[in-house]
């Protein structure tokens, strides 16, 4: 049961002192804290000329490094402990090696009930024939959208970093840009004529066939995003900004990363209890089979692809 | 001093390639050379998970014809792990290479430490 306070006890719960102090009546320092206001600097006149000879023997003996003694010896120093060092920690690792189990024996403890669980549940479960595949985009798939978001937040901060921002700056760079090379190089441009459509069409293989074959999302991205890089290398920015800019980075990225977002993240709000998707994981061995795995590789590759573009663009020329 | 030296020889070639690894980041002063010393670390350390996940006489784990018995492949844990780990050593490499380029336009070196002399300096 709820009592009325009277007013004077109401001013002493620490109610009406929150009160009063967000309201901004009282602030609650005052008189309680002592503020003296700081002392100006005053330097007299002797001081000030020792802090300025002591500055000029600094700039001249210390930070003059190619006459600086102790600096020489400590850098000889450095060398021969870190080579020591070095040496030591091989020696330690290689002391550690030959404890290990040897290489190649199916007892060792490495491989224990996980592997074999893997092995022997991820077809039936996933649906997918290449078990790496399947462990890492179905079992492990909440994982794998972190890597993903590893790769896009360091585009992000790559681009904060690189970012050339007033236009005629940005002129003089795209001006600057084939400085040092031949343009339209007759011979590069016929072989990425052959070449380019050659890699995209194997990058596009990989990645489709993710859940068959060695490869998936990751490798076949890098894939296409080294044609990509081949493709700016013979025929420069102009002619690939004709399909890909900013914008197609922006867009592809944004609705890879949300469909894997929408595919995976309802374990987040049914407690990772193991959810039927509804989808038939169909005849292992298919290009259409295994559940959701497909359409995951798919984004996966695609943010890997636009990735590495968006690295080199970056780093030749500060956007794209 | 432990028997499995020479059965162990993949790891061993791992732990120089760290140490080489190792001896680029303390010894070079490029900025970029470090970076690559990393690079072989991140090297060594994916060489040495396949190495462990490795059993000899046995298969990659792609399954064909339909076998499920864990004596037919080799254990796929590690090889998901060095994939974690690619992506991870691209971004942290781009990450480092840009901050690299964005020293190199402030100071004109890439010198450790002509950097850090410019920058004691530049406190002053």
């Amino acid at each position: 049961m709820s009592r009325l306070l009277s007013e004077q006890e109401y001013r002493k719960t620490k109610a009406f002192k929150v009160k009063r102090w967000y309201r901004g009546d009282k602030d609650p320092y005052i008189g309680r804290v002592e503020l003296r206001p700081q002392k100006p600097f005053e330097e007299d006149v002797n001081t000030q000329k020792k802090r300025i000879h002591d500055e000029a023997i600094l700039q001249r003996n210390i930070y003059d490094i190619e006459h600086n003694r102790k600096l020489m010896m400590f850098s000889k120093f450095y060398k021969v402990i870190s080579v020591l060092f070095v040496f030591t920690l091989i020696g330690i690792l290689l002391y550690m090696v030959s404890y290990l189990p040897p290489v190649g024996n199916a007892a060792n403890p490495d491989n224990n009930e996980v592997a074999t669980k893997y092995i022997e549940d991820a077809m039936k479960d996933t649906g997918a024939v290449n078990i790496v595949t399947g462990m890492i985009l179905d079992y492990r798939a909440f994982d794998t959208l972190g890597e993903s978001n590893v790769l896009f937040i360091a585009t992000c901060t790559v681009l904060i970093l690189l970012r050339v921002d007033s236009r005629s700056k940005k002129k003089e760079e795209e001006e600057n840009d084939r400085l040092y090379e031949p343009k339209n190089d007759i011979i590069l441009q016929k072989v990425a004529f052959f070449l380019v459509p050659m890699i995209i069409i194997f990058g596009i293989y990989v990645i489709l066939n993710g859940h068959l074959s060695p490869g998936g999302g990751f490798s076949g991205g890098a894939i296409i995003g080294s044609g990509l890089i081949l493709y700016v290398n013979a025929f420069g920015f102009q002619k690939i900004e004709r399909f890909f800019t900013q914008r197609t980075y922006k867009w592809i990225c944004f609705v890879a990363l949300l469909f894997y977002c929408l595919a995976k993240t309802y374990s987040f709000y049914c407690g990772a209890h193991h959810l039927e998707t509804g989808i038939p994981l169909g005849t292992p061995g298919d290009i259409l089979s295994s559940g959701l795995i497909l359409p995951l590789n798919i984004c996966v590759g695609m943010v890997v692809a636009c990735t590495m573009y968006a690295f080199y663009a970056m780093f030749r020329k500060g956007g794209f | 001093m432990g028997g499995n030296l020479l059965a162990n020889y993949g790891e061993a070639v791992a732990m120089i390639l760290f140490g080489i690894g190792f001896s680029n980041l303390l010894l070079q002063k490029n900025l970029i050379k470090k970076i690559i010393g990393l690079n072989i670390m991140d090297t060594a350390t994916y060489l040495f998970l396949a190495e462990k996940g490795y059993i000899a006489g046995r298969a990659a784990p792609i399954v064909v014809d339909n076998v499920t018995s864990v004596e037919a492949y080799i254990n796929p844990v590690p090889s998901g792990l060095v994939l974690t780990g690619i992506v991870v050593s691209v971004s942290v490499t781009a990450l480092m290479l840009s901050l690299t380029i964005r020293l190199y336009r402030r100071y004109h070196t890439l010198d450790m430490d002509e950097i850090s002399t410019m920058l004691k300096k530049e406190d002053q």
